[in-house]
């Protein structure tokens, strides 16, 4: 079983002015067999209009590898404040990423939008590689990355 | 302490340098191999074009990007399928596959990391250093040793190990230094020690917010040749604020997707380019002949390894451990040390036991601890002092010199200074008659002249000790046992005896090859390998000291043969002259290559007297090509003595000896090969001129006389002996 059960709970993700209740979610983020180096993952949040809301995690200690990682890199600047605290080691094809952390309940059903961005050296950027919308009801759906993710879920 | 800087790195970090350079071996073939595979773009063809064309065949392509090899690859999205291949620049069509290779990940990730993340990178850095020490160190011992920078490629001698090691290092320590530095440079980036960090443009204040342009009507693609392209970013389709994004050699913009306009650039940093510039050169992508060649010199590190440990154990093994050594300010004999490899000092615990058990107090240090003012109670100093490369001072003595010549006054306790060496060097015991001239000049007292050691020669040094003894009024038997090799068993096939008509008994014995095993054979050890002018150490009964005699033979002459003359009172030629055929010796092959003909079409002089003539006889018997050898050989008297003599004439008759001149000593006008020498002048010098070689065998007297004999020949050339012993044309075998 080649599985990497990196769970983690982290409380100050994401609280958003007057918004006082959130509630523990968990991320299950479940790579394929692609054959290539441990992949960086960047997984952060995008309002109805598309625009950066915040970052929840990033999978992959070297800020100058970053770049590759293109959407999350265009809407922050690169800028590694964003992921202070909430940064973790890449993660191995095949293997699976679990985070839990406290996201505040408006962020459901109201249009907001969990990305994935994934990179692997020498092989292709897959900016956007998993798109999902935050929804209380697409709790507990797997959704297919393009490339890099066999699944992605998250439990509440 | 150059010598420490080298020792401890490369034995520390033997199996990370071993490592590192294996796998980046391997890993230089991948570039070359890319480089060889990869389509390459025809010559003009513009990013434009080629996306263009990429486009036609992709509709879904994202990114196309072109490695320093040339390789194009391109990534797209086909109905929701990714999709990548290697592309024919010709036809924009895929033809291979873009996965990386397995082998290239797993070697490039033993390389950098040894599997272990960030504390393998800092391992193998840590490793790249030290290669960086041992590269750098070991060039100034090889500068020390061949006696200068500018004698970089000055040919080598003393044992094998040695030879390999500094013959591997000097050429591969260019490759080295550059392959461990560009490492270090690479590692400080990764871990973002360095400003290298990619610049990228000011995101787009606007876009025009139209899609569609031609890629052959974007005047940036248009003119920027495939040659330049590093990578070519697409944008989403059907988000029309997003650009076009191009990196190529000069850095990189973002591209309206409507109107292919320029909305922003970056250049390249300098500290980029640096960086880029480093990385083609430590990987050779962009570089692949540069690549395989760091690393076919990468393979010599292993080998730099075992010989370099080889080296050390030697040095180790020959140090004994000194019992009882007294304090310098009570000591009666101070004996000062200088040894390079560790050997001299074997010497020192062999002569400190003796004069202890005599009932000296004695002192034993390095030379380069010499501290006159603490011997208050010294009745004499003892020098041991080996020479390292062209007569300078070994490890074990340096500052010697400096130091006696700050010294106000000499030391008034009288000196005896004993040069270790090989007389195959032309500086032989350069540093010991440095020492003793010093002395002299500072009016330090002699206790004893200088005498030398030849290749550790224990009969040397048990004479010397006889000597050390009467002037000390001491009854001094110095037995010194070098570690010896594994001896073998050899039995007499048949013995020649000349001489004893003129009181000079002598006997040509010829032994047969002992059995050897494959390995043997394979590591060329014992009597495995050897050739004539190699030596063989006989281990006579009742005494464990080898006596040395020249091999006059060669392994595929199929015997072992030597020429040996009964001493009075000699043990070892005593017992050797009285086998018969049948009985057996024990003995080892010690390796001579100082004293080998060579390679080549030179002609040779060979020149010796008595049992001398043995390795000369092996080396006119294994000139099946015929190279033209002039043997000047002396002898007491032709019906006695004449060693070879039956052979010689069918040597002239089949072309191996070109020309034999005798010289006997015995009769109504002694004549000697020095004056046989003379007589011969005008050919002799006209053939050193032109290049022969010269090789000299028999006892230091005859040597002597010859190379006198030489300087008057050569004198009106302008050539002298000793210019020729430094180019390596003139080598004695003198005992």
């Amino acid at each position: 079983m080649k599985s990497l059960l990196a769970t983690l709970a982290v409380t100050t993700a994401l609280t958003l002015p007057g918004l006082a209740m959130a509630r523990p979610v968990t991320l299950t983020t479940t790579l394929n067999n692609y054959g290539g180096d441990g992949a960086y993952l960047a997984l952060y949040v995008t309002d109805a209009s598309g625009a950066y809301v915040g970052s929840l995690w990033m999978a992959g200690g070297k800020s100058k590898y970053y770049e590759h990682l293109s959407d999350w890199y265009r809407a922050t600047g690169g800028d590694t404040a964003q992921v202070n605290g909430i940064t973790g080691a890449s993660v191995g094809a095949g293997r699976t990423l679990e985070i839990t952390l406290d996201l505040a309940d408006a962020l459901f059903d109201a249009g907001y939008t969990l990305h994935i961005d994934a990179a692997v050296e020498d092989m292709r950027d897959s900016p956007n590689e998993v798109s999902a919308p935050l929804t209380t009801d697409g709790a507990g759906t797997p959704v297919n990355g393009r490339r890099y993710v066999a699944s992605f879920t998250y439990d509440m | 302490m150059i010598r420490a800087f080298h020792r401890w790195p490369g034995l520390l970090a033997l199996a990370l340098v071993t490592i590192l350079a294996l796998s980046g071996a391997a890993l230089s073939v991948f570039p070359a191999a890319e480089r060889i595979a990869a389509p390459q773009a025809e010559a003009g063809l513009t990013v434009g074009a080629l996306a263009e064309r990429i486009r036609a065949i992709y509709p879904g392509v994202e990114q196309i990007r072109r490695s320093p090899s040339g390789r194009i690859t391109a990534y797209w999205f086909d109905q929701g399928a990714p999709g990548a291949a290697v592309i024919e620049p010709a036809t924009g069509r895929g033809v291979a596959s873009a996965d990386p290779n397995q082998a290239e990940r797993w070697l490039t990730n033993l390389h950098r990391s040894l599997f272990l993340g960030d504390g393998g990178r800092i391992a193998m850095a840590a490793g790249a250093a030290a290669m960086l020490v041992l590269a750098l160190s070991g060039a100034a011992l090889v500068a020390r040793r061949a006696g200068g920078w500018r004698h970089w490629f000055a040919p080598l001698r003393g044992p094998l190990a040695g030879r390999l090691h500094v013959e591997i290092a000097r050429i591969a320590v260019f490759g080295l230094v550059l392959s461990a530095s560009t490492a270090l440079w690479m590692t400080a980036s990764t871990f973002d020690l360095l400003p290298d960090g990619s610049v990228t443009p000011a995101a787009p204040a606007e876009v025009s917010g139209k899609t569609g342009a031609a890629l052959n009507e974007i005047a940036a693609l248009r003119q920027t040749p495939v040659a330049a392209l590093r990578e070519l970013s697409f944008p989403y389709p059907g988000d029309v604020t997003d650009v076009f994004t191009l990196k190529t050699a000069q850095g990189t913009g973002y591209l309206d997707q409507g109107t292919g306009a320029l909305l922003s650039w970056a250049d390249l940093t300098g500290w980029e380019r640096i960086s880029e510039t480093i990385y083609m050169l430590h990987t050779g992508q962009g570089a692949a002949a540069l690549g395989l060649l760091l690393g076919l010199v990468a393979l010599g590190v292993p080998a730099m390894s075992m010989t370099g440990t080889l080296i050390w154990f030697a040095g180790r093994r020959g140090r004994p451990r000194i019992r009882g050594n007294q304090p310098a300010g009570r000591a009666e004999t101070i004996l000062l040390v200088g040894s390079e490899g560790g050997s001299t000092w074997g010497f020192a615990a062999t002569l400190h036991a003796a004069l202890t058990e005599a009932g000296q107090s004695v002192h034993v240090s390095p030379m380069s601890a010499f501290a006159p003012h603490r011997y208050t109670r010294a009745g004499q100093i003892i020098v041991l002092a080996a020479t390292y490369g062209d007569g300078a001072a070994p490890a074990s003595a340096k500052g010697f010199l400096a130091r006696l010549g700050a010294t106000d006054y000499a030391p008034d306790a009288p000196l005896a200074v004993l040069g270790f060496g090989d007389r195959s060097f032309p500086a032989y015991c350069g540093f010991a008659k440095a020492v003793a001239d010093a002395a002299e000049a500072k009016g330090w007292p002699q206790l004893l002249p200088l005498d030398t050691i030849d290749r550790q020669s224990p009969q040397d040094f048990a004479r010397w000790g006889r000597a050390l003894g009467e002037v000390l009024g001491i009854d001094l038997e110095l037995t010194h046992q070098p570690v010896l090799p594994r001896t073998e068993t050899l039995t007499l096939v048949s013995r020649r005896d000349y001489g004893a008509e003129v009181q000079a008994p002598t006997a040509i014995l010829r032994f047969a090859l002992p059995r050897t095993t494959l390995w043997r054979r394979l590591a060329g050890t014992g009597f495995a390998r050897f050739d004539a002018g190699d030596l063989i150490g006989i281990l006579p009964e009742g005494s464990p000291v080898p006596r040395f005699y020249s091999l006059a033979s060669a392994r595929r002459d199929g015997f072992i043969e030597i020429v040996v003359k009964k001493h009075p009172g000699g043990l070892c030629s005593g017992q050797l002259t009285a086998l018969e055929p049948g009985d057996a010796v024990t003995a080892f092959r010690r390796r001579n290559p100082g004293f080998r003909p060579g390679r080549g079409r030179a002609p040779l002089i060979l020149i010796g007297a008595g049992t001398g003539i043995g390795p000369l006889a092996g080396f006119v018997r294994a000139n099946a090509r015929h190279r033209p050898i002039h043997l000047f050989f002396g002898m007491r008297h032709p019906d006695s003595d004449y060693l070879y003599g039956e052979e010689m004439p069918d040597w002239q008759e089949e072309g191996r000896l070109a020309r034999l001149v005798t010289a006997v000593s015995r009769g109504a006008r002694p004549h000697y090969v020095q004056d046989a020498l003379r007589g011969d002048t005008a050919a002799l010098a006209r053939l050193i001129r032109d290049g022969a070689r010269v090789m000299v065998c028999g006892g230091r007297d005859m040597a002597a006389g010859v190379t006198d004999a030489l300087a008057e020949i050569l004198a009106p050339t302008g050539l002298t002996p000793a210019l020729l012993k430094a180019e390596g044309r003139y080598v004695e075998d003198v005992y």
